[in-house]
């Protein structure tokens, strides 16, 4: 401390008399560990509580009022929240969403998990074709979700499409997928698995290379055949793992919006209709913010219900 | 040598499901670069082709002269950069208080970091883009990049790998007379490369892809970024389907130079949040 006090009188007084030295100077010197948090924490803070905190705000307060148009906003309380209950389309998106939700614990998780297991087991005993499938199995993930949907537009494409295109060569009719109704939504959820499977089975394979080599060997000295490794050494022990995927799915799933968007714009007549899409739409297409913030608070819902089951989840594991 | 035969046998099965796998995975962007070098008459032939008869630029040309994929690409990069770096910088900073500073209220401010970390966008977009509205901010840059630049996922990566640092390496620089800006941009900043790389890849490669913010804020077509204008070739008038599988092979090279480069720190950078959180 003494030192540093030399130091700013050597700095900021040379060549002057010590009354002209700037006041502030000894006082900042002083008191700088006290207040460097706050100013390094300033840009951040700033940004967020503008952009993020405001709105986020801003959207509770709309959610209660009704706010079409460019006419007053008028206090209804609850009413935009009772209408979304009534609300056949609102009820449409939040089922079409769930469903897809569904397909990402139920099919794509599983998928992840024997890709991950199987690249991990004795199978692939080489380091390089492993890290080959793991490279691989990540492309989709930093791909953008518009290159994604273009390619598959022309994949799915009813007359060119390269999916027709194999089903008439094995001798199969030919289907509308993204343009028939009851295909629509399980053509988005397989494009859907293929963008985010591979990056669920980098986790896992993540998980799996935290679980020591030992316990299997100790494990296969005891007598147990393979599947009963798994089953009862590498399954127990993968559980959080599993947890944070299926969480992660989850969350993201619910608010699915740019594959629906950019393929079927949410059709056929609503058939892949997604709450995100539902918002947009209500939000920047018919201007009723009122109603779409109710649906943005919705999903937020959502969101924290998942967030607070995984965290009971997560205590109750550690336990 | 029956236990080694059935290893074999299930080598093989595994790696044909593997390999059928990276088939499935690859396919479509063989089909996008191959069909990007057809013209129309090929690619709505029936049988369906995978490689081209000949090597057709076309698509290349129409792309390139007759749309405005050149402004997008460059807005992209543009807006890419500058966002990038800002959250970064911003990142670091605030990761660097939480991490090495004891202070008042800092676990309500962390914790109304982390809340971020799973609320959706779509909560707050409609009063922002309302707030954009009023600010004149729209179809601008700035709206592009500033909003979104406080990345909660940015100061928890950062402040998990600066709690790793020595708090007697700072002390020393203290004692030394160094002030507390002097600590963070001699010391920490240098220290924090391989933070640093890893919020680069995750910041530029969610930006470059990122198309729902763009959609709200950008009307007009100089403005578009590459992900927001490749989309809108495939209007109802237009059905130039190769010029747009040519944009979108050109609007994947940044992302897939980078990943071929940086490959083991970028599987880091995306796998982050699930080892660390």
């Amino acid at each position: 401390m003494y030192r540093e006090e030399t130091q700013a009188t050597q700095e900021h007084g040379a060549g002057k008399p010590p009354g002209e030295r700037r006041p502030t100077a000894g006082w900042w010197r002083r008191n700088q560990r006290a207040y460097t948090p706050y100013l390094f924490l300033l840009p951040f803070f700033s940004i967020y509580c503008v952009f993020m905190l405001y709105p986020i705000l801003d959207a509770l307060r709309l959610s209660f009022f009704e706010a079409g148009g460019f006419g007053t906003p008028e206090f209804i309380g609850l009413g935009n929240y009772r209408q979304l209950l009534e609300d056949p389309r609102y009820l449409k998106a939040l089922e079409n969403t769930t469903i897809y939700t569904l397909a990402s614990i139920f099919i794509l998780s599983p998928i992840a998990l024997i890709l991950a297991v199987t690249i991990r087991s004795f199978v692939v005993p080489w380091a390089t074709f492993k890290s080959f499938y793991r490279l691989t199995f990540f492309l989709p993930f930093i791909t953008s979700l518009v290159v994604v949907a273009l390619m598959f537009n022309v994949v799915f494409d009813p007359n060119y499409g390269l999916l027709n295109a194999f089903l008439t060569s094995i001798g199969l009719p030919q289907l509308g997928w993204l343009r028939s109704p009851d295909l629509a939504l399980p053509s988005v959820i397989m494009v859907g698995i293929w963008t985010y499977v591979g990056i669920n089975s980098l986790y896992f394979l993540a998980g799996l290379q935290n679980i020591p080599d030992e316990l299997h060997e100790a494990a296969a000295v005891d007598g147990a055949g393979r599947v009963k490794t798994f089953f009862y050494v590498t399954l127990p022990l993968l559980k959080p793992v599993i947890l944070f995927v299926v969480v992660q799915a989850t969350i993201f799933s619910y608010q699915l919006f740019e594959l629906p968007f950019l393929l079927t714009g949410g059709g056929p007549s609503d058939a892949t209709l997604t709450l995100a899409i539902y918002l947009y739409e209500t939000g920047f297409r018919q201007f009723d913010r009122g109603y779409a913030s109710a649906i943005g608070y919705s999903m937020a819902l959502i969101a924290i219900a998942i967030a607070a089951t995984q965290l009971y989840l997560y205590r109750r594991l550690e336990r | 040598m029956s236990h080694k035969l059935r290893t074999r046998f299930w080598q093989v099965l595994g790696n044909a499901f593997l390999l059928f796998a990276v088939f499935l995975t690859v396919m479509p962007y063989i089909y996008m670069v191959t069909s990007s070098f057809k013209p129309g008459s090929e690619l709505f032939s029936i049988p369906v082709r995978i490689f081209p008869e000949s090597l057709y630029l076309g698509n290349y040309e129409l792309l390139l002269r007759e749309t405005d994929f050149v402004r997008w690409f460059l807005n992209s990069v543009f807006v890419s950069a500058a966002r990038t770096a800002l959250s970064i910088v911003i990142s670091i900073m605030a990761g660097y208080a939480f991490a090495k500073f004891a202070f008042r209220f800092k676990g309500v401010l962390f914790v109304l970091v982390i809340a971020m970390l799973t609320l959706p966008i779509y909560v707050l977009i409609v009063p922002l883009y309302t707030m954009m509205i009023t600010f004149g901010w729209t179809d601008t840059y700035i709206a592009l990049i500033l909003p979104v630049a406080a990345q909660a996922i940015g100061v928890f990566l950062a402040r998990q790998y600066l709690l790793s640092i020595p708090d007697e390496m700072l002390d020393a620089a203290r004692i030394d007379g160094a002030g507390e800006w002097t600590v963070f941009w001699r010391i920490i900043l240098p220290l924090s490369k391989p933070v640093i790389a890893v919020l680069g890849i995750l910041f530029f490669t969610t930006t470059w892809n990122d198309f729902v913010w763009p959609l709200v804020v950008l009307t007009e077509s100089r403005m578009f970024t590459v992900s927001l204008g490749l989309p809108t070739l495939l209007g109802p008038y237009s059905q130039e389907y190769g010029a747009i599988l040519a944009g979108s092979f050109l609007s994947t090279l940044p992302i897939a130079a980078v990943f071929l480069v940086m490959q083991r720190r970028f599987v880091e950078a995306i796998t982050a949040g699930a080892i660390k959180g």
